[in-house]
């Protein structure tokens, strides 16, 4: 009883955080202004053009494609395993659960291979690259070490030591309808559970900011249409009529 | 630096990635600005006093004034995808001379300072304070580096590093601590209108001579009018097109293509510079005010167009940031884009048949094309994204027979950097700019090995004269390097069409 105090405690504190932390972030992103036009060319001219751009890069990585193979294929590994996954787990979050989720259960499950192994590659480089280990920080690690425990814990639970899901989902559902639950007594979802409460806790003040910040580098976001279109914003809009 | 004291790296066999000799470069720094430098820019003369807290204060402002520093300093992951693309750390192996570890140089100050992580746990995150040491390293490698962006096509968030160096340096400015060659020239713009200080009457005196040379080359009467009212163009172009090879071949090959086509077009003296070195600095105020006199000369001497001759920052500068420094253009004749580019205005009449090319007139040049990193990945020429890499191309083949393209991973947006941009054409930096060449030295040796090319063409005043330069270290007669306009005005048929 006193667990499910504490976990619905920390995940209340943990959502705030997240979300209050990411809107914050993207507030102060999106406010800042952009002075000059800098996308890195050749870059479109169109909207739908920029909005192609960014799809590529979310989608298949285009830039790190160019850049380096084996960070490629480990980081796209690592990503699109975690989409599956984390697609998967909305059956947590959601009564009934819509087909397609169902659908995909086998193939979240097998996704969180794919996800261990693209982070195993991802830290293996860490280590074994000398330019890769000189850039690499303590945080950069723990970051790593963080992700892989959560998703061996998730993968134990999935494939060698069954949980009570029914009971699980009782317990996400009363978080959220505010209609409490007990959480099934189980030491490997506690930890499961309180690794990820820890990733949303940090997700706000680390370099997890990625995700959001792709979205507004001028580099990337900005039309090249500086001849056809005066751009002014921020400095270069101060004096103008 | 004494040449003999500076030799070139070996061309690596099969393009491995060099391992990593930590310090191998931190000795390079360029020559500190004077306090009369900085003061004909607005910074302090010398070091100020609370210099920890006044750069940190500086550094807090300019994130905030920029979404790019804001974002750029947040999202990089360490994936590593960088690391190997700047030419400064494949020529000298300085670990710092890799993409990531530079901004990192930055990135730690603002975490110390600026985020929760930093402020509180600064050794899991790698949080610095702005201590001498880390002063010292900022300017000795944000002086490493030439802003040429070639690691923001290859990073997966687009962070670009020259936005990165610009801040820092223009942080360094702010305390007193400038770099002497950009400041130094930037000073001698707001005075007299150009890099070199060239005051109008040698100015004049010296496009005379060039008129006779011309004349005496051709038997045409080519002229290049300065301060010409009514005139329809605007030629802005780097003042080094007015005196050093190869780029003053280039100038009257713009001369020449503008006679021919019967386009009236003149020079300012007041504004006598395209280049615009405000913006290695990161000083948006500098650029504002020396891009200024742009707009000024062409509303005094009433031109409809203003055109840009070769030169690769300047044309980042003119084509992207002008319409908002110094725009709008509506003063001009809106049937042409403003500015032009002089290889859009070149091919634009070759393509109306206003000038004919005779590409036998070039038949002793075998000839590659070096694309400047600030054209190529961070501008446009003509309607279409890559036209930067099409027009001058489409040039060259018309201007010549043999015409050979180096490798694709060195050309176009992968282009690698001649190694003296970004502020760093100073002789004391000779090491670096020699090092830093050599990616594109390799590239070069296979098409010089393969077709026997003998002519390496650049639309960028310093990438001619950091060629100039460093061709030699690696064997390469210095008078390879060649302005493209030079290649145009050797081929141009004079005198037929009027």
């Amino acid at each position: 009883m006193t667990l499910t105090v504490l976990y619905a405690i920390l995940f209340y504190v943990a959502a705030i955080v997240f979300i209050g932390g990411v809107a914050r972030k993207i507030y102060i992103y999106a406010k800042t202004p952009a002075p000059l036009k800098i996308p890195t060319t050749p870059a479109p001219i169109t909207k739908p053009g920029v909005a192609w751009r960014i799809i590529k890069e979310i989608t298949v990585f285009e830039s790190l494609f160019k850049s380096n193979k084996w960070i490629w294929i480990f980081g796209w590994l690592f990503h699109f395993g975690l989409l599956l996954v984390l697609l998967r787990h909305l059956r947590y979050f959601i009564e009934p659960t819509w087909f397609w989720i169902d659908l995909i259960q086998p193939f979240g499950k097998y996704a969180s291979i794919a996800m261990v192994v693209g982070l195993l590659g991802l830290w293996a480089r860490r280590f074994l690259v000398d330019r890769i280990r000189y850039i690499s920080s303590p945080s950069d690690h723990l970051m790593l070490l963080l992700l892989i425990s959560i998703g061996v814990t998730g993968m134990l639970m999935t494939f060698f030591i069954p949980i009570n899901i029914v009971a699980l989902k009782g317990f996400i559902m009363g978080l959220m309808t505010f209609d409490f639950k007990p959480l099934p007594a189980s030491p490997i979802l506690m930890i499961h559970l309180a690794l990820i409460i820890v990733l949303m806790v940090i997700f706000p003040i680390s370099k997890l900011l990625h995700a959001p910040g792709l979205f507004f580098a001028p580099t990337r976001n900005q039309r090249d249409n500086p001849r056809e279109q005066r751009h002014v914003q921020g400095w270069s809009a101060e004096g103008q009529q | 630096m004494a040449k003999d004291t500076v030799t070139a790296p070996k061309y690596r066999e099969f393009r491995e990635i060099p391992v990593i000799v930590e310090g191998a470069m931190a000795e390079s720094k360029p020559y500190a600005a004077k306090p009369a430098h900085q003061e004909s820019v607005g910074f302090p003369g010398e070091l100020v006093d609370n210099w920890q807290n006044v750069a940190v204060k500086k550094l807090g402002e300019l994130v905030s004034e920029s979404r790019a520093l804001q974002v750029f300093l947040d999202t990089c992951v360490k994936c590593g995808a960088c690391t190997d693309k700047c030419h400064y750390y494949i020529g000298t192996q300085d670990p710092n001379n890799m993409p990531v570890a530079r901004q990192d140089l930055l990135r730690k100050v603002y975490r110390r300072h600026y985020t929760f992580a930093g402020k509180y746990f600064p050794k899991l995150v790698g949080a610095l304070d702005f201590t001498e040491e880390v002063r010292d390293l900022w300017y000795s490698y944000f002086h490493q580096c030439s802003q040429c962006r070639r690691c923001s096509v290859f990073c997966p968030y687009g962070i670009d590093t020259a936005e990165i160096s610009m801040a820092g340096r223009e942080v360094l400015d702010s305390i007193g601590v400038g770099q002497k060659y950009c400041n130094e020239i930037l000073g001698k713009v707001h005075k007299i209108g150009n890099n070199l200080g060239l005051p109008e009457p040698a100015l004049v005196d010296t496009l005379e001579g060039l008129e006779e040379d011309l004349e005496e080359d051709t038997g045409h009467k080519i002229r290049v009018p300065v301060d010409e009212k009514g005139a329809e163009v605007l030629l802005i172009t780097p003042s080094a097109d007015f005196f050093a090879e190869p780029h003053i071949d280039g100038l009257m090959g713009y001369a020449k293509v503008f006679h021919q086509a019967g386009i009236s077009w003149t020079l300012s003296s007041y504004a006598s510079e395209a280049a615009n070195f405000s913006m290695f600095i990161g000083s948006h105020e500098n650029l504002k005010k020396a891009a200024m006199r742009i707009r000024e000369a062409a509303i005094e001497l009433g031109v409809k167009r203003i055109v840009v001759g070769e030169c690769g920052h300047a044309w980042r500068v003119a084509y992207s940031f002008w319409n908002t420094l110094i725009g709008p253009f509506d003063f001009l004749d809106k049937k042409y884009p403003s500015p032009s580019h002089i290889c859009e205005v070149t091919y634009d009449l070759l393509q109306k048949g206003a000038i004919k090319l005779d590409p036998e007139a070039n038949d002793h040049r075998i000839i590659t094309f070096h694309d400047s990193c600030n054209v190529s990945r961070a501008s446009r020429m003509g309607d279409m994204p890559g036209g930067q890499f099409i027009i001058p191309r489409a040039l060259l083949k018309a201007a010549a027979n043999n015409f050979y393209d180096m490798a694709p991973e060195t050309i176009h947006e992968n282009t690698f950097c001649c190694g003296g941009g970004g502020g760093l054409l100073t002789d004391e930096l000779m090491d670096l700019r020699v090092k830093g060449a050599l990616p594109r030295m390799e590239a070069l040796a296979e098409v010089v090995e393969k077709y026997d090319v003998n002519t390496l063409v650049a639309i960028c005043a310093i990438c001619k004269t950091q060629f100039a330069k460093v061709l030699p270290y690696y064997q390469f007669p210095m008078d390879m390097i060649t302005s493209l306009h030079q290649v145009v005005g050797d081929a141009i048929i004079l005198g037929e069409n009027h």
